[in-house]
């Protein structure tokens, strides 16, 4: 019995261990467009962490909200301030999964199309994506791509009515990872 | 082995198979916040200030690099003349400025004021900037250097005049720390020399302290109080310290501060040195200031 159970134990640390195949970034890319006729808003965070489990397909993101940049210095203030209340809430993150893991052959280099299902935390609230994108794997190298819509309501993000005209209220999300093994 | 103790072996190697993807997760959630800790990181404070004047003095803020400033700036007569004047309505002073951001660090500016046909120049740097994280540091650090040029005609043209009389000077160190979201104070050690002072007695160099606050009503609303203390012996036979409160208010690319002061200059040494107004016997104005920011050149974000 003893036996057994030790062997369910190790089971369970090594299943997770053994097939885990990490990949990480600390330098991806989120870049997000809001296009209206009276303005467009660009920003982009290349300070963007990530870790992929090509085993599980499990993701994850996590990005610090005052890491946006944007060509205008006081749309960031404002960012930071009035919309994404950095402050309050300095992080983003972005926990999922590709559900099609076993459509991608992480041994045999090329495209594959993906589709990640998770959760996204944003402005202290919780919602859940559905996206799909586009996963290269290369020579110990993995190249996540991919954009999804963000409704500023869904999250909270309140736009005054002086400036409704200039922000819209989809915001077009893109991102784009580098993936190396992660040590 | 027993047939209990297979069941039972199974019922916990399912549970823990079970169990596995869900703590994964939240374990590479983890990983992920351990790899990434931003204790190396330093996080500047920002936004102590809506822009970079309290009310008529500086603030601790700059505008950004490759930022300019428009910055109109009205001032009007005192409400204790009554009604024929409107309440001070009829009578209008303004400032033009530009102000330019260079570095993170450094800005410089130029105006006009109508009041006694002043050119002024100034160039402010921050030598500290507020952080918490690996740099900590509780306090931001900016020095202003100020210099004013009265073009007005020289009152008595008969005797020898000298163009350096038409000429001040400003100092200040102002320290600030923004305490919370919404409450930031700072505090101005400030000198004006003047070339050429009224009376024989009165001294060249003026010392007097800067003190002022913003306390946030709304995410785009602020009330902002400023008040200028001449150090006894600093100051001018029949003049006031300068007290300035009022609103500023954020409209998308534009502030827009809203404010009452007793003084008539928008230029450190007219509103800290020259003040005729007593705030307390309703020798008050009532201002604003208009500023519009333009991206002149764009960061690089790549």
């Amino acid at each position: 019995m003893k036996r057994i159970l030790i062997t369910c134990f190790l089971s369970g640390i090594m299943i997770p261990l053994f097939s885990q195949s990490l990949f990480m970034t600390r330098s991806g890319q989120i870049s997000f467009f809001s296009k209206t006729s009276m303005e467009n808003i660009d920003a982009m965070n290349n300070e963007v962490t990530s870790i992929l489990n090509t085993g599980t397909g499990e993701v994850v993101f996590a990005v610090l909200v005052k890491s946006f940049r944007f060509e205008k210095a006081l749309m960031e203030e404002h960012f930071n301030e009035n919309y994404l209340e950095s402050n309050k809430f300095p992080k983003s993150t972005f926990q999922g999964k590709i559900t099609n893991l076993t459509s991608i052959d992480f041994a045999k280099e090329g495209s594959y199309a993906v589709t990640i299902q998770g959760e996204l935390t944003l402005h202290g609230v919780k919602q859940a994506v559905t996206t799909s994108g586009q996963l290269e794997v290369g020579k110990g190298k993995l190249l996540l791509k991919g954009n999804f819509p963000v409704t500023l309501a869904d999250y909270k993000i309140e736009v005054p009515s002086l400036v409704t005209e200039k922000i819209s209220k989809t915001i077009d999300v893109r991102v784009n990872c580098e993936y190396e093994p992660k040590k | 082995m027993n047939r209990r103790n297979r069941k039972t072996a199974f019922g916990i190697f399912v549970v823990m198979m079970l169990s596995v993807p869900a703590w994964a997760q939240d374990d590479l959630m983890k990983m992920l916040d351990d790899e990434t800790s931003d204790k190396n990181k330093t996080e500047y404070a920002t936004a102590t200030f809506k822009t970079t004047r309290l009310v008529n003095g500086h603030s601790i803020e700059n505008v950004a690099p490759g930022v300019l400033d428009f910055r109109i700036s009205h001032r009007f007569g005192f409400i204790s003349s009554g009604a024929y004047e409107l309440w001070g309505l009829d009578n209008a002073s303004m400032r033009l400025g530009f102000d330019y951001g260079l570095t993170k660090r450094l800005m410089i500016g130029v105006g006009r004021s109508t009041y006694q046909k002043q050119y002024d120049g100034f160039a402010k740097y921050k030598i500290l900037r507020q952080s918490t994280g690996a740099r900590n540091m509780p306090l931001s650090v900016s020095v202003v250097g100020t210099v004013m040029y009265k073009s007005l005609k020289f009152d008595d043209p008969t005797r020898t005049n000298y163009q350096s009389s038409n000429f001040y000077y400003c100092g200040q160190i102002i320290f600030a720390r923004k305490f919370t979201e919404g409450v930031s104070l700072q505090i101005a050690p400030t000198v004006v020399h003047y070339n050429f002072v009224p009376t024989a007695n009165d001294p060249n160099d003026l010392f007097s302290v800067g003190a002022g606050g913003r306390f946030k009503v709304s995410k785009r609303v602020s009330v902002n109080v400023e008040y200028y203390y001449q150090l006894p012996a600093n100051q001018f036979a029949g003049t006031y310290n300068s007290l300035s409160m009022g609103f500023d208010v954020e409209t998308g690319g534009h502030v827009f501060q809203l404010y009452m002061t007793n003084s008539t200059g928008m230029t450190e040494r007219t509103f800290i040195s020259e003040t005729t107004g007593d705030f307390f016997k309703g020798d008050i104005r009532l201002g604003f200031t208009i500023s519009r920011v333009f991206t002149i050149r764009k960061p690089r974000i790549d």
